[in-house]
């Protein structure tokens, strides 16, 4: 196919042609970023958390004024609720993931270090905490009986006592212990003493993902019985079909336990749901953004169709002059098809520096890391198909011009 | 040049071009739609998020930030803590240097009604000094705030809103009545009319276009209760070697929690109570107190919200979007429009001959483009309420507050004329070039 015959057409409509260069080039830069934005995204929503979703039921209550016997009430909560049937294990904890609120802390690897080495959540938990949960251990244990304290006992003003053992994450013992084994060592967090790590488990999400990508699983579970009154999280482990009929029974007996407490219903529910309520942001956004490519595409679409149209009417008699010379209708409608093809490619690699550009705007202003090199393509052979598809109804009707209008002078 | 029956024979013309060629029309129409409808919408939301949550005071209310933590973490450069300690928020509210002050935190309670059948519930609380009142002006249904003795003496009252008024009494007068909270009855001294600021900007740890917290209470009563907090505590040292009963919501915990807001007619009021602060920042360093090097903000209310970046990094994105998608739907729109009026060429040239100007054929053509604009504009109107609606049943807490206003309204129609203008521009003036001889030559 020769292009000089083409090329010069072009140049005599440079205006048309710039606005499809452009307009392809324009909507290839946003369905770049957009395909990249949506990409982040649905990383976020696939991230592994290292709880039982599917397994785990949240119940979440709080206390009518102060109860001088939280501590006796938990226990008693406790022992109801994993008696219940179909209840595998049964926990209270002062934070979940999943949830806008988060304890942290610094840790350090010398005392009276004066930075933190880094920040990470605590979760509290007791001696199901991790059975109930679902994170798997990996290295260690879990804790030893002796090693749990009271929450009352460490808050009490003037307390003495300190955490004895710490199971981390294997993100935090990567970070914090590169290369070597986690176990035995110690660090810094809470209390005067340093806290030795007696366990590793492989993954445990911190609430409300603080951190970004990178300390996101920077998460410490200390050996603490705390009272509902503290965070007022109860989490029972138990089987997917049977969670609904868990939840009820747990919420009614821990009503019947005591009727000075009220069950947050907003907040009582498995821990599937907890999730997917939480990434619903998330995914209205993935939702808008296949809307606006597909808008695009559309319009973009439409626009090559109503310009190439143009095109083809008016030159309506050069086209039956060709055909008249002898050029087959498949000659035609690969001129056309050829033509776009050449507007594309221009348009495609204006689009890609767009793109990069637009994507620095965004990496500044919005903290998105840079765009993969493989979007580029994507949007490249979308945008290629998309024209060839668009031009390829005028290029038809190109084609079907009988030479016969050479002849006539009109 | 465009006098009103020149306007009114363009405006017959481009009737005219629309019924012979409905579906380019309707092309063009429907992608200067869309794409109006995209922005319109993605900014609505915007404008709805940015706004000033308290238009009459928003430029008198600052909020004070300084430096009390300890050496550990400090690096040099960095903002102060978002909060203040309970001891700072005392002693400056003590020593009264602005024209109103206040401090505040958010905290919850549980409310026993004594309606029968209603069962006990959680309601979000604030706990806050007296002057809160006065300088959020907050509407009042029936009475007022309690007084600074109420603070002093800690006293059992409180304010409610209205949704809790319509909830425990019908929403009737219950100034005088008491509600029974954390098994503790309080007099309700006020109820709060329908207020939603948006965002809440007095504290930025919370749900920040959330509703209104429904109970508000002094801050010395819900110590002396000791009721539950909700917010952001950051502690610093180990509060433990302390032995305060009260622990860290104690007056000398090394804790920042709480919010203090002033109130400061004037700039040069701001200046000298900015001034105070760093002074009472250098006293505190003597008494050895804090140990950072004095760090003071006193940032009014938009410059606290900027700094919180308090409109989500989506909503922004998407108004991006939005606008990306409307330049690729004007740059359609302007390919459209030249092939429709270079279409014409021939019917243009007679014009032409006839004598029609070049300005003239150029002000026709605009009158075509701005007549599809504004029916596109119509159309994306319809599109952007639409969109609107998409982004209520959103679960986002702001999604109920998307509404178009009279604004949004106008700037839809004026942003669909002013884009279709621009358009036409380089269709216009290819039109214009066309000479009459050559069209006339051939047909």
């Amino acid at each position: 196919m020769e292009l000089r015959p083409i090329l010069s057409t072009l140049l005599r409509h440079k205006t048309a042609a710039a606005l499809i260069v452009l307009e392809i080039a324009l909507s290839c830069a946003i369905i770049c970023n957009a395909l990249f934005l949506i990409g982040n995204r649905v990383e976020r929503l696939n991230l592994v958390s290292g709880v039982a979703e599917k397994e785990v039921v949240r119940v979440q209550l709080t206390g009518i004024g102060e109860d001088d016997n939280a501590d006796a009430l938990t226990s008693s909560d406790l022992a109801l609720l994993r008696g219940l049937p179909g209840v595998k294990a049964a926990t209270v904890t002062n934070q979940v993931p999943f949830v806008n609120s988060s304890w942290n802390t610094g840790v350090t690897m010398v005392k009276d270090q004066k930075q933190p080495t880094l920040s990470a959540t605590i979760y509290m938990g007791d001696e199901q905490f991790l059975a109930a949960l679902g994170p798997k251990v990996v290295a260690g244990r879990n804790f030893a009986s002796d090693e749990f304290i009271e929450w009352s006992a460490l808050d009490a003003p003037g307390s003495k006592i300190s955490v004895p053992a710490v199971i981390i994450t294997q993100s935090l013992a990567d970070k914090l212990f590169p290369g070597q084994s986690a176990i035995g060592k110690s660090f810094y967090s809470w209390g005067e003493n340093a806290i030795r790590v007696v366990g590793v488990v492989d993954h445990l999400v911190r609430p409300s993902e603080q951190g970004g990508a990178v300390a996101h699983e920077y998460s410490m579970i200390f050996p603490i019985h705390v009272p509902f009154s503290l965070g007022g999280n109860y989490l029972l482990r138990t089987d997917p079909a049977r969670r609904d009929e868990v939840l009820k029974a747990a919420v009614a007996v821990l009503e019947k336990n005591s009727p000075n407490r009220i069950i947050l219903e907003k907040n009582t529910k498995s821990m599937e749901d907890l999730r997917a309520q939480y990434y619903r942001q998330d995914r209205a956004m993935v939702w808008m953004l296949v809307a606006v490519i597909l808008a695009l595409l559309v319009v973009t679409a439409l626009g090559i169709v109503g310009l190439a149209s143009f095109w083809v009417q008016q030159r309506t008699k050069q086209i039956g002059v060709r055909r008249a010379l002898g050029a087959t209708r498949g000659q035609i409608l690969r001129y056309f098809q050829t033509e776009n093809f050449l507007l594309a490619t221009i348009g495609i690699v204006l689009g890609m520096l767009f793109a990069y550009a637009i994507n620095q705007l965004l990496m500044g202003k919005y903290e998105l890391p840079r765009l993969p090199l493989f979007y580029l393509p994507a949007g490249a052979a979308l945008l290629w198909l998309l024209g060839q598809v668009a031009v390829y109804g005028p290029a038809r009707k190109a084609a079907s011009v009988p030479p016969a209008v050479a002849t006539r002078s009109a | 040049m465009l006098g009103n029956s020149m306007f009114a024979y363009y405006f017959n013309l481009a009737l005219r071009s629309f019924r012979r060629n409905k579906v380019l029309t309707a092309l063009m129409v429907l992608a200067i739609a869309l794409g109006i409808g995209a922005s319109m919408t993605t900014l609505t939301v915007f404008y709805v998020l940015s706004g000033d949550p308290v238009p009459t005071r928003s430029d008198q209310l600052y909020y004070v930030q300084m430096a009390p933590e300890s050496m550990n973490g400090f690096t040099p450069g960095e903002e102060p803590a978002e909060q203040v300690t309970r001891f700072d928020a005392e002693k400056l509210l003590r020593e009264k240097r602005g024209d109103r002050q206040a401090y505040m935190t958010g905290g919850g309670a549980a409310v026993t009604p004594d309606k029968q059948g209603l069962m006990p519930f959680q309601v979000d609380a604030r706990y806050a000094t007296a002057d809160i009142f006065p300088m959020f002006d907050m509407p009042f249904l029936f009475g007022a705030g309690w007084s600074a003795t109420e603070d002093e003496r800690r006293g059992r009252v409180a304010v409610i809103a209205k949704a809790l008024n319509d909830k425990l009494f019908g929403g009737a007068n219950s100034v005088g009545k008491t509600v029974r909270m954390d098994k503790v009855d309080f007099t309700i001294v006020g109820v709060l009319d329908e207020w939603r600021p948006t965002p809440r900007f007095y504290d930025m740890n919370s749900d920040r276009f959330g509703e209104l917290e429904q109970v508000f209470l002094p801050f010395s009563t819900s110590r002396d209760l000791k009721m539950g907090r909700n917010g952001s505590m950051d502690c610093w040292d180990d509060s433990n070697d302390s032995s305060d009963p009260e622990g860290s919501t104690g007056v000398n915990a090394p804790c920042v929690w709480i919010q203090y807001w002033v109130q400061l007619d004037s700039a040069a009021k701001a200046a000298a109570y900015k001034q105070y602060l760093t002074n009472y920042s250098d006293q505190q360093r003597s008494a050895g107190r804090f140990e950072r090097p004095t760090n003071i903000r006193l940032r009014n209310v938009m410059d606290w919200l900027d700094y919180n970046k308090v409109v989500p990094g989506d909503v922004r994105l998407q108004v991006w979007l939005a606008f990306g998608f409307l330049l690729v739907c004007l740059l359609n729109t302007v390919g459209l429009l030249l092939a429709k009026f270079l279409r014409r060429s021939s019917e243009v040239g007679v014009r032409r001959a006839l004598g029609a100007s070049r300005r003239q054929i150029f002000t026709q053509c605009l009158v075509e483009a701005g007549t599809i604009g504004l029916a596109g504009g119509a159309v994306g109107l319809v599109l952007a309420w639409l969109g609107l609606w998409a982004v209520r049943q959103q679960p986002a807490s702001y999604a109920e507050l998307a509404h178009l206003d009279p604004l949004m309204l106008f700037t839809t129609v004026a942003l669909a004329l002013a884009a279709s203008l621009v358009a036409g521009l380089i269709p216009a003036w290819q039109a214009m070039q066309v000479t009459p001889a050559m069209q006339l030559k051939s047909q």
